[in-house]
């Protein structure tokens, strides 16, 4: 699926990925603790092409496609698909327009028709309805005055609906209470399967409660220091990350 | 990411004015220069009456002691008032037949999207077209003098229905109002006349359609729309120009009045040529639009998405004389290139019960400069006066400007006021977010910018909504910051 090689990234002069390599197969979750400023986020927005992000070195591919120089919305299309942490407000602009523009980006690049209204709507609202989202969400403007939770849900919902290779989660769980912390779950594990990947972002055991990742990659400044299954997480937790200081 | 958006925004501004070509017309044009003699000549071509005659004179005197004002926040070499001809108009004259109409100008609605064949136009839309200093045709006058109602030239107006003219001409702006308007008062040529009756609710949307064609002609057009007790009328006007080297002048005067229980619906899509991207020609646009609540209950709308003009001056007002009458202001206001917008609204309260309402939005790309001036004045008896006022800009690229000047006076103690301005870049990281769902970059600014006009793009009647909709999105094609 992902493979990422040596990678090395900064912004405004200063490096943040010191020489990432990450490569995650199909069918697999893998999970990126580390502490603030360890770089986490960066390399989720280094994946997704954020170019106010110098990349400096190493490379990106896809399912054997090189994508280090694509844009993001090419990037996107060959299955990148991020959860953002903060997904930013656009007022104006409907929920339901917005998916099904972006849905049928993925549906021309694909060679399949365009969805039409109806049968985008019937779709969506499966999904919105697992989520314990109202229809009348869609018919809300994007991310304008929802609630932490809603944003959360939406990204979730966004997910399911473009139902991309490869799910990039930026701290999705942070800020959510226990029911929207289930919800996001559910969402996760409704959309993972054998042919696509997950990478979850995350300061928490919490989430992985929930979603069993098969594995755990520690991340200290701008480097992945420490690989291994979840005893991994339950170390964090228990002591912090200072061991892995050396 | 700078350099890209720095190509995007350049190709944008490479974009070529889609409505830039002339017609070659046998034209009756008026040498240049302005002086009582001209205004004489110019009531004589159109038959007036000695009252009007004497109007335009009295206002030309005013306008010769009057300067020109300098408090907005534009930039130009000065108007030589005396270069420009006063009246150019095809040779023939007002037609009732299409077929009397010299081809060439019909061609050039068509290539304008305006036909004025009554079987192709639009359902439900009559249109009059002025081209250059004279109104050529209106379509669907006999349909709407079955509803009593009157759409006709403003100088047919004048030969036909004097009485109505003579009572409401100035009396929302009077003649010396201010200096464009003097000038507008002296000069102005042609333009469309509305009446309608009491209890009628206009069953089709008005239209007209400016077409500036002349080399170095002003174009002073004055509209006036009456709306009698309990009516209705929603009234569109469109305006393009011809690509041309020299800046040309438009200083046009609109007047509405509405009577107890009327409501006037007034838009515009401005789309005048705006120069070229080193700021070299295009239209100077000195506007005077004012709206008057003269009985209860009535309301006055004003909704305007402008794209084009290398400098706009413009701000539709009401006075809400009525009790209970409402004044409305939406506004959508691009400037890229080296335009130049002064734009805004004065709402002025006198009844009791008044309210009004506020919506600008300002996009500014390139070296544009956007400025929303706006006053609302709650006069001492305006008890219980509502307003509500919602500024909002956006930046694309930073070479441009957003400029906010709100004025408030409050002689009422009871007077509710709220006002919200905000002004933000185009951000990036609505782009990535856009981008990242795999929406490409245009069709992202798209997005964006038309989710930003939505409230204004809502008031408009529905077949303008999708053409003001298309005419930013070609406004700002490939334009990124």
């Amino acid at each position: 699926m992902i493979k990422i090689k040596n990678l090395e990234a900064s912004i405004d002069d200063k490096t943040i990925l010191k020489g990432i390599d990450l490569e995650i197969p199909a069918g697999e979750v893998h999970v990126i603790m580390g502490r603030n400023g360890s770089g986490k986020s960066t390399l989720a927005n280094v994946i997704a092409g954020n170019e106010a992000y110098e990349l400096d070195n190493g490379s990106i591919s896809m399912n054997n496609t090189d994508i280090t120089e694509m844009s993001i919305e090419n990037r996107a299309l060959e299955g990148i698909f991020l959860c953002f942490q903060y997904p930013v407000a656009i007022p104006g602009v409907g929920m339901a327009y917005f998916l099904r523009s972006a849905l049928n980006a993925h549906r021309k690049h694909q060679g399949k028709d365009e969805m039409d209204a109806l049968e985008f709507l019937n779709n969506a609202k499966g999904i919105l309805s697992e989520l314990g989202l109202d229809d009348s969400f869609l018919k809300r403007s994007i991310n304008d005055g929802f609630s932490g939770g809603e944003k959360k849900k939406s990204e979730i919902l966004q997910l399911l609906t473009i139902n991309p290779k490869l799910a990039v989660l930026d701290e999705t769980d942070s800020g959510l209470d226990v029911d929207a912390l289930r919800t996001v779950a559910k969402g996760v594990n409704k959309f993972k399967n054998e042919d696509n990947s997950v990478l979850i972002i995350t300061h928490y055991q919490r989430l992985l409660n929930y979603i069993k990742p098969d594995v755990v990659h520690l991340m200290i400044d701008g480097k992945i220091v420490e690989s291994g299954d979840m005893s991994l997480v339950e170390k964090v937790e228990k002591d912090g990350y200072s061991w892995l200081e050396k | 990411m700078v350099d890209k958006n720095q190509q995007v925004i350049d190709k944008t501004l490479d974009q070529e004015y889609k409505y830039g070509f002339t017609t070659d017309v046998d034209q009756t044009k008026f040498d240049p220069g302005l002086d009582e003699e001209v205004i004489k000549k110019l009531s004589k071509i159109k038959n007036e009456p000695q009252w009007l005659l004497d109007w335009r004179l009295k206002a030309f005197e005013k306008w010769k002691k009057m300067s020109e004002p300098t408090w907005a926040n534009i930039k130009y070499e000065p108007i030589d008032y005396q270069s420009l001809s006063y009246y150019a108009a095809p040779k023939q004259k007002k037609n009732d037949s299409l077929d009397d109409v010299d081809p060439e100008i019909l061609e050039t609605y068509n290539k304008l999207g305006i036909s004025l064949d009554e079987q192709k136009r639009l359902e439900g839309v009559a249109v009059d077209a002025v081209f250059d200093s004279v109104s050529i045709t209106t379509t669907f006058k006999e349909e709407l003098a079955k509803h009593g109602i009157v759409f006709c030239s403003f100088s047919e107006a004048v030969q036909d229905h004097p009485e109505l003219i003579k009572k409401y001409l100035g009396s929302v702006i009077p003649a010396t109002d201010n200096y464009f308007a003097a000038l507008n008062s002296a000069v102005f040529s042609d333009g469309s006349f509305v009446y309608i009756p009491k209890g009628v609710r206009c069953p089709m949307e008005l239209s007209t359609y400016f077409r500036i064609n002349a080399t170095n002609t002003g174009q002073f057009e004055r509209t006036l729309i009456i709306a009698d007790e309990g009516s209705y009328v929603s009234y569109l006007e469109g305006c393009t120009a011809p690509m041309r080297d020299e800046n040309q002048l438009h200083a046009a005067c609109v007047e509405l009045v509405a009577h107890k229980d009327a409501t006037i619906k007034y838009s515009t899509i401005q789309n005048w040529f705006s120069g070229d991207k080193e700021g070299k020609g295009g239209i100077y646009n000195f506007v005077t639009k004012r709206g008057n609540c003269l009985g209860d209950n009535s309301k006055i709308s004003w909704t305007q998405v402008e794209t084009g003009s290398a400098i706009t001056w413009k701000y539709p007002s009401v006075i809400m004389q009525g009790d209970n009458s409402v004044g409305e202001f939406y506004s959508v206001a691009v400037t890229k290139n080296k335009q130049q917008a002064d734009t805004g609204t004065k709402m002025i309260h006198i009844g009791k019960n008044t309210k009004s309402t506020i919506i600008t939005k300002g996009i500014s790309a390139g070296e544009g400069q956007n400025t929303y001036r706006g006053g609302v004045k709650i006069l001492k008896n305006a008890e219980n006066a509502q307003n509500f006022s919602q500024c909002d800009s956006i930046l694309i690229g930073d070479k441009c400007g957003a400029h906010t000047f709100p004025y408030i006076d409050v002689k009422n103690p009871s007077a509710k006021m709220e006002h919200e301005a905000t002004t933000s870049s185009i951000g990036e990281d609505q782009l990535f977010y856009c981008n990242q769902r795999g929406i490409k970059l245009d069709d992202a600014v798209s997005m964006i910018v038309n989710g930003f006009c939505k409230e204004v793009f809502e008031e408009l009647p529905m077949e303008f909504a999708v053409e003001a909709k298309q005419l930013i999105e070609v406004t700002l094609e490939n334009s990124v910051g």
